[in-house]
């Protein structure tokens, strides 16, 4: 092969390497302005506050059931997986701690906002596509009707409610379902089940750690849903791959955020 | 779906998300041992702590009356200074000795409280003198075949 042909060919990868760097800082400069611009029409959202409340009915309320059988089922089977190891060691009484401690710092965020993603964010993805693809955005700047404070802040904020709560109903229904599984149906001690747990779990260090993740993820989720669903293709392909990306995206992004998240908040504590 | 019964559904959501993170803070975590219980400080060096750590219970007779608040090393002494926080009601002679234990072979370890005949009191600042360190396993080890070895050399 000659010389020349090969130095075209490193050219060429190093261009679209090249390309694809700045398409993608493009993007995310883009992502950010938009944010600003949601928070800067935030309170115009917010004097329609109905629309919120619409948006908090469909991605939290209608999440409901998926969230509380989810946390149900982790719990459930957490604690009988806990026990299996526990009881080895002789510490059945820890169940308790081993099952509170994981849902509230880790699986309830987490879970939640992998669920969340998948159930709400995904929806307002193809529906703000949709909505694009239809014209019914630039139909609504003719009007003189901002899209962003009209259509985009609500969602944005509805999911950022949302999420915390569904959180933080993960972590309980999963509490109580090793509760069922761990005293009720193995029969380790109540009192050390509940009194161990309170033991170990702090409020400061575990309980509002896990609600600020939660907060962040909600926040992450919903701005990708936003986000990707006002700049997809307006065509029918163009919204499925906005809605794939979105769930693909915010499930990175929770797993990045909570390993970040998790150095800042739990490297130290004992 | 109309504007009441969605405002019904939120309602019925956000108590109910409210009510888990109540739960959370109450019954998992157990909010009235939170840092912010009012009590006073205390000091008492220790040569050695073993595995005490951070928010540590202090126990007196079993009850839990504080929590280990700061760990750090005089570095005059070479001793460790172990500062807990005392909640408030609770009163302790200034001749008290402050003993570092486990509970069982493995549980976890804190530190005990054995009140003296003293009529006077610690208050805030106070120090413990007479303490007791951490038994070190391994020392405790090492000084049994010591004496072993030493036992058979003397027959």
């Amino acid at each position: 092969m000659p010389v020349a042909e090969i130095g075209n060919g490193v050219v060429r990868v190093l261009r679209r390497v090249g390309a694809g760097t700045i398409d993608m800082i493009a993007r995310l400069g883009y992502a950010a302005r938009f944010f600003g611009a949601v928070a800067w029409n935030t309170p115009a959202a917010f004097r329609r506050i109905h629309l919120t409340l619409r948006e908090i009915y469909f991605s939290g309320v209608l999440s409901l059931v998926i969230i509380l059988v989810s946390g149900l089922f982790v719990g459930m089977v957490l604690a009988l997986q806990g026990y299996d190891v526990l009881n080895r060691y002789g510490a059945d009484d820890s169940l308790g701690v081993l099952v509170a401690l994981s849902l509230v710092r880790e699986l309830g965020p987490v879970v939640a906002g992998l669920l969340f993603a998948s159930r709400a964010g995904s929806a307002i993805t193809a529906e703000i596509g949709l909505m694009k693809t239809t014209e019914q955005l630039s139909a609504m700047e003719m009007m003189a009707v901002d899209p962003l404070a009209r259509v985009v802040a609500p969602r944005f904020w509805g999911g950022v409610i949302s999420m915390p709560l569904l959180a933080a109903l993960f972590s309980t229904m999963g509490v109580y379902g090793a509760y069922l599984v761990g005293v009720r149906l193995i029969g380790i001690d109540p009192g050390a089940f509940w009194g161990n747990m309170q033991a170990a779990v702090d409020v400061r260090t575990d309980v509002v750690n896990g609600i600020i993740k939660s907060v962040v993820f909600g926040t992450a989720v919903s701005l990708i849903a936003v986000f990707e669903g006002y700049v997809a293709k307006p065509t029918a392909e163009g919204v499925s791959s906005a809605t794939t990306r979105t769930v693909v995206e915010s499930s990175l992004a929770i797993l990045a955020l909570d390993f970040i998240l998790t150095v800042f908040m739990f490297r130290g504590v004992a | 779906m109309n504007r009441s019964t969605i405002d019904l559904w939120v309602g019925i959501f956000v108590t109910l998300g409210f009510g888990a993170i109540l739960f959370l803070a109450l019954k998992v975590g157990n909010l009235t041992n939170v840092g912010s219980t009012p009590g006073y400080r205390i000091e008492a060096p220790f040569d050695n702590i073993g595995g005490l750590k951070l928010r540590a219970p202090v126990k007196a007779a079993g009850v839990a009356v504080g929590r280990v608040e700061k760990i750090r090393l005089d570095p005059k002494t070479f001793q460790a200074v172990v500062t807990m926080k005392i909640d408030n009601g609770y009163e302790f002679t200034a001749d008290t000795i402050a003993s570092i234990l486990t509970s069982g072979l493995l549980g976890e370890v804190y530190i005990g409280l054995d009140t003296g005949g003293d009529t006077k009191t610690l208050a805030e600042g106070g120090r413990i003198t007479k303490t007791q360190s951490a038994v070190v396993l391994e020392k405790l080890i090492g000084q049994f075949l010591f004496d072993r070895a030493a036992d058979g050399s003397g027959k």
